[in-house]
């Protein structure tokens, strides 16, 4: 329904709609003043040529009319003229009148008008006049004739022709148009067509370049045709795309080239610090034999060793995403719970964490992750929250066996302000600028959330009451059959 | 100078330590760093001068014996001099390259191979795994990460209650540690062979990837179950008739491995 009314408001139902009716106007106005001309000119052709004929032949036979008639002598003269001239013929004289049967009596004929007696007598001259019967047109016409002297005799002939076959040749001629104009209709509505198409194809690939464009596909062109309004814009169109597909590609080699120099900077970091870290036990047993600020010295170096380590495994970690490098190896059967332990038992942790779980959670992850993300969030939380830290880990099963984890984190601290969520998980934002460096690499939640992405799903913070912040990581499972 | 240490001195330390490690430190960690660990004689095949030497020092800490190769083909002759208990090789060498290594390695015969990688490069471990390695540590690692995992290799190597199990054509002989198919002996690896006689201890019984990690790689349950999978494929190709069509190692969809049923 909705797709018929779009399709009859559209520029191709307007243009056919149009074309029709112009055509049809100009059919009709033209067959129309055709046939009245051809009608006129005919009917006059057709009157003149019965009038002049009818006149001849009785100016012929003039001098053989007995001009005072009897009856008798009336309707043999009717008889004998009705060969002569063309239709039938009736005379009167005085108040005698032959045929003497009116002429009305025949149904198929009309009487001679009375008008046409009366204005005969009175001018004496020779009239004719038109009249329509049953639908069927008669050319009447009264000639009075003269005697020897050229004086009126009182003896008036009419002649009574039938223009019914004019007047179907006429109708003919106006049926002959109806075909005609059915012909023109269709040449129109196909004109109308070939236009809308000429029109409608350069608008249809401008919108599908436009849609392609839209999606991203910055080398799409649109192919010129003639040098139209339509082709103008093609070309404004291509000239549109050049542009944005030069400046895009910039601006993606610009971002391509700082990834890139960001993950070249953070491998050619890992071979130093790859010596380095080879060496911190060392330092650290060593510390203790020297005193004071050496063993302090030495402390330190030890211990930011091991931060720029792990900056610059996060940065790796973060690059590879960027580059979309970075691969979801899904296992079946992995038991969250027993995940987010060993997660916490691998840094330590699991002092200060306590864990709320039911006893089997099984969910198609990724392990090494999971782990990743987890020990990000909770990181986070003993860093800027309060403890105690509790993690509460659900699981909810849809209808079609799909298994959603949802891992809460909650701390004990200040909380989050609301203005300062939406950064939360941006890279190296630093909630407090005064704060200065921390202990994290201001990374860790920007690669949680991309880890979360990667398996589809989310980390929300909630910190909306007094007491700590919470984020909930939304693992979405696969149902059995994606598998 | 790096500390010299006196072999003598170091089997008796090994003793002492195995003994340390058999009676409880059931994680394998030996966290007092020193010369209380078990020991091994390490090739370690880097081509940078700082992390060889680096890894050369914390190796030492924990009483390793390391001998250097800075090139592949340096470190392939040095296999048959130094005759290491295992070999650590870095993935990116100039000249020929670490996945080359790798193999040949493996094709000299069936010492451990761990392999140095970039954190988390799918593509690198996986080709490692399929090239013969025993397992992987990422760069930069902590030397008593390393340690740890030298020790849980060593282990494999270690003698089982005396035994002599047939099964179909297969015979393992858990004290001369050797396994024979058809009465030609099968060369494994020793991370093959404890996968072998992990599995085959209790045949029907399946053990789940992360068993077999802790049990054979004495890892976590955040170990990489890549490794498993990759040692069975590597096993199977020399022990099955058909490694497609698996009989002896099997695998139980979305739980592990199982030995048989036969």
């Amino acid at each position: 329904m909705i797709a018929w009314r779009g399709w009859f408001l559209g520029l191709r139902a307007r243009l056919l709609l149009a074309f029709v009716i112009v055509a049809l106007l100009s059919g009709t106005a033209t067959a129309g003043a055709s046939y009245v001309t051809a009608r006129r000119t005919t009917l006059a052709d057709a009157q003149s040529q019965i009038l002049l004929q009818t006149r001849d032949r009785l100016d012929a036979l003039a001098p053989t009319i007995s001009r005072r008639p009897s009856q008798v002598e009336l309707d043999d003269l009717v008889s004998r003229l009705k060969e002569e001239l063309p239709g039938r013929v009736a005379a009167t004289y005085r108040s005698m009148q032959a045929p003497s049967v009116v002429l009305a009596a025949e149904t198929r004929a009309p009487d001679v008008p009375v008008a046409l007696r009366r204005s005969v007598s009175a001018t004496g001259h020779f009239m004719w006049q038109r009249i329509e019967f049953n639908g069927r047109p008669f050319l009447v016409s009264g000639t009075p004739m003269k005697d020897d002297r050229g004086q009126l005799s009182g003896l008036v002939i009419y002649v009574l022709s039938d223009l019914d076959r004019l007047q179907k040749s006429l109708d003919a001629l106006g049926r002959s148009t109806i075909p005609i104009m059915v012909v023109c209709l269709l040449a129109a509505a196909l004109l109308a067509l070939l236009a809308a198409r000429g029109v409608l194809r350069p608008v249809r690939d401008l919108r599908h370049g436009v849609r392609v464009l839209a999606a991203g596909e910055f080398h799409t062109r649109l192919r010129v045709r003639g040098s139209d309004e339509l082709a103008d814009l093609a070309r404004t169109f291509n000239d549109t795309a050049t542009t944005l597909e030069s400046t895009v590609g910039e601006l993606r080699r610009m971002e391509a080239n700082a990834q890139r120099f960001v993950a070249d900077v953070s491998h050619e970091l890992r071979t130093p610090l790859a010596a380095m870290t080879a060496v911190t036990d060392t330092l650290d047993e060593e510390a203790t034999r020297f005193g004071g600020d050496a063993a302090a010295a030495v402390r330190l170096v030890s211990a930011e060793i091991q931060r720029l380590g792990h900056l610059v495994e996060n940065l790796i970690d973060i690059s590879r995403f960027d580059a979309g490098r970075a691969v979801l190896r899904r296992e079946d059967d992995v038991d969250v719970a027993e995940l987010v332990a060993a997660t916490l038992a691998a840094r330590g942790w699991t002092d200060q964490v306590e864990v709320a779980a039911p006893t089997r959670i099984s969910a198609s992850v990724d392990r090494s992750r999971v782990d990743v993300i987890v020990a990000n969030v909770v990181g986070n939380a003993l860093q800027h929250g309060a403890p105690p830290v509790n993690v509460a880990i659900a699981q909810t099963i849809g209808i079609d066996g799909q298994s959603d984890v949802a891992v809460e984190v909650t701390d004990h601290g200040s909380g989050v302000a609301p203005e300062i969520i939406p950064n939360l998980f941006d890279r190296f934002y630093k909630a407090d600028a005064a704060r200065g460096r921390t202990e994290g690499s201001g990374l860790g939640l920007a690669i949680a959330q991309e880890n979360a992405r990667l398996h589809g799903g989310t980390i929300e913070v909630e910190a909306s009451g007094d007491v700590g912040a919470t984020f909930t990581i939304h693992l979405p499972g696969v149902s059995p059959e994606d598998r | 100078m790096p500390p010299t240490v006196d072999v003598q001195c170091l089997e008796q330390v090994r003793e002492v330590s195995w003994l340390c490690y058999k009676m409880g430190d059931a994680a394998g960690r030996i966290e007092s760093a020193g010369h209380t660990g078990r020991v091994a004689r390490v090739l370690l095949i880097e081509d940078d001068t700082a992390v060889r030497t680096g890894l050369e020092i914390g190796l030492r800490r924990y009483a390793h014996v390391v001998s250097s190769a800075v090139t592949g083909e340096e470190g392939l002759r040095m296999l048959l001099t130094a005759t290491p208990q295992l070999v650590l090789l870095d993935l990116m060498l100039p000249g020929m390259n670490g996945f080359e290594v790798c193999r040949r390695v493996r094709a000299n015969g069936p010492v451990p191979i761990v392999m140095f990688t970039a954190r988390n490069d799918d593509l690198d471990i996986v080709s490692g795994l399929e090239a013969g390695a025993d397992d992987y540590v990422v760069k930069p690692v902590q030397p008593r990460v390393l340690d740890a995992r030298i020790r849980a290799i060593l282990r494999r190597s270690e003698r089982e209650p005396a035994s002599r199990d047939h099964y179909r054509d297969l015979v393992i002989d858990r004290a001369a540690f050797t396994v024979t198919k058809n009465e030609r002996p099968v060369g494994l690896t020793p991370t093959e062979l404890r996968i072998l006689l992990e599995l085959s201890r209790t045949p029907g019984r399946v053990l789940s990837r992360q068993q077999l990690l802790r049990t054979v790689w004495d890892q976590d349950y955040l170990g990489d179950s890549r490794l498993v999978d990759a040692c069975v494929q590597r096993l199977r190709a020399k022990v099955e008739d058909s490694p497609s069509e698996p009989v002896y190692i099997q695998t139980v969809r979305g739980f592990g491995y199982r030995f048989g049923p036969l």
